[in-house]
């Protein structure tokens, strides 16, 4: 028994078990392993992704019950042109070990897409699932802030 | 020569590293040049730092990537010189090598404190540095890597450009000295421009060229906040950790070992695992099972099923029976007493106190994890870590194969904090591999096995007697009761006990820069089997808490400004502390009316060469205590990259917060109480404070950045805690005492 499922724009079919979380298809068989694993219960968000645009946990969704387009990391840059957020994290330097970022950056998509001018304490509500154990995340906050003004038209900074 | 000859080879054994003795090692052999661990095959290498190939310049950084920012740095030092174009350098780890031996880790070897070591002591540490390179020393560890490659890795960058210089000059007809470089391109008088990658191959086969390096005046990268060389991988998912590491035919592993600590596996039963989808196979590893899966869940479903009969462990069986044997150490003469000033046991102790902190995880983000495949008898791995030859030699004996038959690539490293020195995943994996040759493993541990199986940061005690005169502090006496991480990590390490005075054990206790006049410090080492190993700033990290708490502990038995206190005693010991103490005071406006509802505490360490103030402002919220703002000054002298020590300050104060309010290991029966992070959580981004960072560059010796903002985070929390509550907590984690807002 297969499932298919589309991942970043492409069908893709995987012959693991539908109860398998999306997190293990994505990265065991589809090769897509900027997103991470780190604790499996959903307490660290590191291997956040988007269904549908909306930030899941992707070690907690049976891959069988995905019930739209999945978007990882992979997906976020068109070709060599980053998305606003991530320029955001390059210019503000977030990243130190960088295992977490894929997480943050999708949780953070996530939030500017339902709240384009979100204030420190949306980006705070909202970021809390994202454990970060090198403490970027006043780096994190300013990328956050920087994009949305981006995103509004206004410049980097 | 007679004080010299005081180093004697117990002393040789006390410091951040081992330096074993038993080996003569001539002077030959120490200026012997170092072997090129680089294959012809990469490209021209020039040195072993460079490799020039068509691509362009790759940069061999000898460290370990975890986040610290080394990559960039050390890659900056050889840009620098070589006048490389930054933006298109690529940075690589190094292969296991002797060649990159890290000297630094010698330099804090002397039992003294090191703010105020002689010069003649500080030539001597560069002498046991020689010692490093004859046993290819190659640890990322104890703050160190841009001390130790400063000048070699400029020296390798500036011997570079001479070499292709003098290619470019014979090839051209024009004297070397007519020729420029920039951008790497070297320039003739005439503007003619010949690319580094048209003359790499011939100033490969070149003598090395000896040179002078360049003035600071005259720096382009470094004194600059650079751009990482490692940022764009890592907001794209490119950066490859251990396990993203795509291999044909790849089967896919994890791991449960016993976890009740010392204890092992009587017998299991495989069949409930194997019943499941995805399962293959459940190896038997001896104190545990491995279970290879056609998937890395199927592999933990599978590992959750065996059914196993664990042997019990010989540990105390509760936190407190933990706690008494560690205890029981001040029953046993000091193993050390490193600071030992006046006559202690002749004044009265107006204060006589006990602190406590637990054991502590690292809890990197990334839990342990490696690739490896054996084919054809040689082996190739690749695990983000800490030592590669040591990783390397544990590999090839778990395979039963000779070194020279392993690869071992180190990829980057999600978090290490010292964890990552440690081989025991390394060994699973080759295990692993040599059990099933011919097919790659992918073996990831669950969160649960990473925390109920670290090399955890020990618990201790200290007993401190204190006493106070006309405003200042005449007695300061304390005995630190605590398991030995020299003795343990080390003697992992190099294979062998680890006898004589610890320095580490007392580190951030004995060395720190106050005038008291009666001031002593003593170690005592517990007797105590659970592994515990290298933690972010390590002995620094405990026994800076117990330091810092009872200055301040003083300082009110005194009726003083904790913050002035510290100052009256520090100024004159060490002006370059004094300097951050003011410049802490300044950045948060110290001395202010504090208001209603709110509170704030001070604490300084001077650790790994770079003292470092913290203040914290607590305030009430919501019905709790909040970490309001956090400042942060800090002196490692020569700063290379402002922004990747403003970061790794942030970082380390973060680390250290986390661990003060809520870092707790317990064990019961000998297994961690905690498994994941609902048990051991760490602040997020709503409960970290404001940080600000001020560098200070007053400093005469240059020092590390990594580990120094960790130390002095705990006491300030707590001495703010203090100021806002009147309660003075000993015992961490704080959040078993006060009501914060987590």
């Amino acid at each position: 028994m297969t499932v298919t499922c589309v991942v970043n724009g492409t069908p893709r079919q995987t012959d693991m078990a539908p109860e398998t979380p999306l997190l293990w298809v994505l990265r065991d068989d589809f090769g897509l392993t900027g997103t991470k694993f780190g604790c499996g219960i959903a307490a660290c968000g590191a291997c956040t992704v988007h269904i549908d645009g909306e930030a899941v946990r992707a070690c907690q969704i049976p891959v069988g019950d995905v019930w739209g387009d999945v978007t990882t990391i992979e997906g976020m840059a068109q070709g060599d042109t980053l998305s606003p957020l991530q320029e955001a994290w390059v210019r503000h330097q977030v990243a130190q070990c960088g295992f977490c970022q894929s997480g943050q950056i999708m949780q953070a998509a996530d939030l500017l897409s339902e709240n384009p001018d979100p204030t420190d304490e949306d980006i705070d509500a909202a970021m809390g699932g994202n454990l970060c154990r090198c403490g970027t995340y006043s780096a994190i906050r300013a990328a956050i802030h920087d994009a949305a003004r981006v995103l509004n038209g206004g410049r980097a900074g | 020569m007679s004080r010299l000859g005081k180093i004697t080879r117990r002393t040789l054994l006390v410091g951040a590293v081992a330096v074993a003795g038993g080996a003569a090692f001539g002077v030959y052999q120490i200026r012997k040049p170092v072997v090129n661990p680089l294959r012809p095959e990469q490209g021209a290498s020039l040195n072993p730092y460079v490799i020039i190939d068509q691509q362009g310049i790759s940069i061999i950084a000898p460290r370990a990537e975890m986040g610290q920012g080394v990559h960039t740095t050390l890659a900056a030092l050889v840009a620098e010189e070589l006048d490389a174009d930054w933006e298109n350098v690529r940075v690589l780890h190094g292969p296991p090598a002797a060649a990159y031996f890290n000297a630094a880790l010698a330099h804090g070897a002397l039992p003294v404190p090191e703010y105020n070591m002689k010069d003649w002591q500080r030539r001597v540490t560069e002498g046991l540095g020689a010692a490093s390179k004859l046993l290819g020393l190659q640890v990322t560890g104890g703050s160190t890597s841009t001390v130790d490659g400063f000048t070699r890795m400029r020296m390798a960058g500036a011997s570079a450009r001479e070499a292709l210089k003098a290619v470019a000059a014979e090839r051209l007809g024009v004297d070397v000295s007519d020729l420029r470089t920039e951008l790497g391109r070297v320039i003739s008088p005439d503007g003619t421009e010949i690319d580094y990658r048209d003359l790499a191959e011939a100033a490969a086969m070149r003598p090395v060229p000896q040179v002078a390096l360049r003035n600071p005046d005259d720096w382009t990268l470094l004194g600059r906040s650079l751009p990482r060389s490692d940022m764009r991988a890592k907001v794209t998912g490119q950066a490859q950790f251990s396990t993203d590491i795509m291999l044909e035919g790849m089967k896919f592993a994890t791991v449960r070992i016993c976890p009740y600590l010392g204890g092992s596996m009587a017998g299991f039963d495989p069949a409930p695992a194997l019943a499941l989808a995805g399962v293959e196979q459940v190896l038997d590893l001896g104190d545990g099972v491995a279970v290879i899966g056609s998937n890395t869940w199927a592999a933990m479903q599978g590992a959750e099923a065996v059914e196993i009969d664990w042997t019990p462990s010989p540990l105390p069986a509760t936190p407190d029976a933990i706690f008494d044997q560690i205890a029981r150490a001040f029953e046993a003469r000091p193993n050390s007493t490193m600071r030992d000033q006046g006559a202690p046991d002749e004044v009265a102790a107006e204060i006589e106190v006990e602190y406590r902190v637990p054991f502590l995880a690292h809890s990197t983000m990334e839990p342990m994890g490696a690739t490896a495949v054996l084919q054809d008898g040689h082996l190739t791995l690749w695990v983000g870590n800490q030592a590669p030859r040591e990783h390397a030699k544990v590999a090839a004996e778990a395979a039963g194969i000779e070194v020279e038959n392993v690869t071992l690539h180190t990829v980057f490293l999600g978090g290490g904090f010292g964890r990552r020195v440690e081989t025991d995943v390394t060994r699973q994996a080759a295990t692993l591999a040599a059990m099933l040759p011919q097919t790659p493993i992918r073996l990831t541990w669950s969160r649960e096995e990473d925390m109920r199986h670290d090399f955890y940061r020990p618990a201790a005690i200290a007993r401190m007697r204190g006493a106070v005169a006309e405003g200042r502090a005449v007695l300061f006496d304390a005995k630190i009761a605590a398991p030995s991480v020299t003795r343990a990590a080390i003697g992992r390490i190099i294979g062998r006990e680890m006898g004589g005075p610890d320095k580490g054990h007392v580190e951030g206790a004995f060395d720190q820069p106050y005038a008291i006049p009666n001031y002593r410090v003593a170690g005592h080492l517990a007797e105590l089997d659970v592994p515990i190993g290298f933690w972010r700033a390590v002995g620094s990290s405990f026994n800076g808490f117990f330091h810092e708490c009872f200055i301040d502990e003083l300082a009110h038995a005194a009726g003083r400004d904790p913050l002035q206190f510290r100052l009256e005693h520090v100024g004159a010991e060490s002006p370059v502390a004094g300097g951050v103490l003011e410049t802490v005071r300044d950045l948060s406006g110290w001395g202010a009316p504090v208001p209603e509802g709110a509170g704030r505490g001070v604490a300084m360490t001077w650790s790994f060469g770079t003292p470092t103030a913290v203040v914290i402002d607590l305030e009430r919220a919501n019905g709790g205590i909040r970490i309001a703002r956090a400042f942060i000054a800090c002196d490692p002298g020569l700063v290379l990259d402002p922004a990747i020590v403003r970061a790794q300050m942030e970082s380390g104060l973060i680390y250290g917060l986390s661990a003060a309010l809520m870092g707790e290991i317990t064990f019961t029966d000998g297994r961690a109480d905690q498994g994941n992070f609902p048990e051991y959580d760490a602040l997020r981004m709503f409960n970290t404070p404001r940080i600000e960072v001020a560098i200070v560059q007053d400093n005469p010796h240059m020092g590390g950045v990594g580990e120094p903002g960790t130390p002095p985070a705990m006491p300030a929390l707590a001495n703010a805690l203090f100021a806002l509550t009147g309660q003075r907590v000993r015992t961490l984690p704080l959040l078993h005492h006060a009501d914060f807002l987590v």
